[in-house]
């Protein structure tokens, strides 16, 4: 008895892990294989044609550089702007809190399908659609709550007596916040930095509706090919486009455990 | 210093309260004028009522594409929230952080690949169909059953399904091992099945977070786009689909009327997450 449970305790775990590797395996053996024809259960011939001819397009290169780019701005302009409110709301009580709490995750509320039709004509108006920068702006809407909530539950564990004891040693303000508090904070940082990175890079609806057909990121790119392609170079685009959040992923496992909730649903 | 009393609280938060009030005020009062027809693009400039009579008139697609909506956001909803349970209440009574890693690692997959997959995976010529032309189940293609972009959403649903399921367990999870007190071990000592354990013991501990969740999944999934576009079909689409298509057609018209919809998804998924906040709220 006990030990048809644990077969079965087995078969569940494995179950669910094969559940995490078969997307990957899927991709590889349509993106480095050819001629797979119907009744084929497996790939008969493989090749890395498909896939070099892949990272080799122009139109791709173009999108993943567009994306990349578009994803390190928001990251940095979201953490400038998540910093200072982070602190106040994870280390002090005032007056007004909740409501502050409130309007910072109505992003999370309200779908990036009415934020990006209403921002569409706004951003034509004032000639930021299509420009990298208005999409990062788009992109930065989303990705704040996230960022806040990760650098806020830090700062509600930080203890700010480091930077008193630093001050009556005598540091200027500026050394203080180098040498103590961004040191104190570098892994929230990085996870926060992450988290935004992510949901930038795998943004779709923000980018098609504020860039206008002249950004074009991977995730466009993808959903383009997805809706008519072959399916070689549908998994090729799949593999490129998830090479990133899976390397972070990979290398975030531990923080996640704390944060991974949080970010669950901008993708 | 920062943290100087003359400086109120509101300085910190002014750079990030005013991008997101001010680009989400900016986008919503955009979309209200647009959805009165107020657009300088085809010079009208008197506000009417059209694209919402147009929407909302008995006829339209807007009532095929709710149904349609509500359809596949209720039951991925509710079959997510039930294998979630199971999952959560077979995880907590295993220790060991590997299973809650392997959860997160579902992060690594955005919806638009996860749809991408099962597209791969479930077409008609798709590895799945392959596979079972090879066991001799079907012969041609079209012998496999229809599992995605099929009339009733099935791939949609499987899609959101195996997606937020993850997301669910690992709230019901966390629910379940931060309770102080073993009730589930007293009941048990108490002489309680397994089943009236959890019928008892276990549902109702976890029930307040898992409603919370499981009404913010259902938000999510009814405002969505990419996954209902991807593995959906022309008609019925879903409601996003629908007033994105109305939103870039050519004729401006039409823009006002893909603002209808797109408001009135706004509109319902912002009463559910008040709904789904102040659940949370009580569970304090």
């Amino acid at each position: 008895m006990k030990k048809t449970k644990n077969i079965f305790a087995y078969l569940l775990r494995f179950f669910l892990y094969l559940i995490l590797v078969a997307p990957l395996l899927l991709f590889a053996a349509y993106a480095f294989s050819t001629r797979w024809f119907f009744p084929q259960p497996f790939p008969v011939e493989w090749t890395s044609s498909i896939f070099l001819r892949a990272i080799n397009d122009s139109r791709v290169l173009t999108s993943m550089a567009q994306g990349l780019w578009i994803a390190l701005l928001v990251s940095v302009i979201s953490l400038i702007l998540s910093f200072p409110a982070a602190r106040v709301l994870g280390l002090r009580k005032f007056r007004g809190r909740q409501a502050a709490w409130l309007a910072l995750f109505l992003p999370t509320i309200i779908p990036p399908l009415a934020v990006g039709m209403g921002l569409n004509i706004l951003f034509l108006r004032i000639g930021l659609a299509g420009s990298i920068f208005g999409v990062a702006l788009a992109h930065i809407i989303p990705t704040l709550p996230y960022t806040i909530f990760t650098l806020s539950s830090a700062f509600a564990r930080f203890d700010e007596n480091y930077e008193f004891q630093a001050l009556a040693l005598g540091a200027s303000p500026l050394q203080i916040f180098i040498k103590v508090t961004l040191r104190l904070m570098t892994p929230s940082l990085v996870v926060a930095v992450l988290f935004a990175f992510l949901i930038s890079w795998s943004q779709y609806l923000l980018t098609l509706l504020i860039g206008g057909g002249q950004i074009i990121t991977l995730p466009i790119l993808l959903f383009s090919t997805a809706s008519g392609g072959n399916p070689s170079s549908i998994a090729a685009l799949s593999l490129l486009f998830i090479a990133p959040p899976v390397l972070i992923i990979a290398v975030t496992a531990q923080s996640l455990n704390q944060h991974g909730v949080e970010i669950r649903e901008q993708y | 210093m920062r943290d100087n009393p003359i400086f109120s609280p509101w300085l910190a938060l002014a750079p990030a309260l005013t991008i997101v009030l001010v680009l989400l005020g900016a986008s919503l009062f955009y979309a209200v004028a647009e959805s009165f027809g107020v657009i300088s693009v085809i010079g009208q400039s008197e506000p009417s009522l059209d694209a919402y009579r147009n929407t909302l008139d008995a006829h339209s697609e807007f009532w095929t594409s709710l149904g349609f909506s509500l359809w596949i956001s209720v039951a991925s909803t509710v079959i997510a929230a039930a294998l979630a349970l199971g999952l959560a209440v077979w995880l907590s009574e295993r220790r060991g952080n590997i299973d809650t890693l392997a959860l997160n690692w579902n992060l690594a997959f955005p919806h638009l690949v996860w749809s991408v997959a099962l597209l791969l995976l479930l077409s008609q010529s798709g590895l799945l169909a392959r596979w079972a032309a090879t066991l001799g189940l079907i012969s041609v293609p079209a012998d496999f059953p229809v599992l995605v972009r099929d009339r009733f959403g099935v791939g949609i649903i499987l899609s959101y399904v195996s997606k937020e399921i993850p997301f669910l367990t690992i709230i019901i999870l966390s629910v379940l091992r931060s309770q102080p007190v073993g009730y589930d071990v007293i009941a048990e000592n108490l002489g309680a099945s397994r089943w009236q354990r959890l019928r008892y013991v276990t549902i109702p501990q976890v029930m307040p977070a898992l409603l919370a969740g499981a009404l913010l999944v259902f938000g999510f999934i009814f405002s969505s786009y990419e996954v209902p576009a991807l593995l959906g079909i022309g008609y019925p689409r879903a409601l996003p689909v629908l007033a994105l298509r109305f939103f870039l057609d050519p004729d401006l018209r039409a823009r006002s009327e893909g603002m209808v919809v797109s408001l009135i998804i706004t509109l319902l998924v912002t009463a559910v997450a008040i709904v789904s906040l102040k659940m949370g709220e009580r569970k304090e």
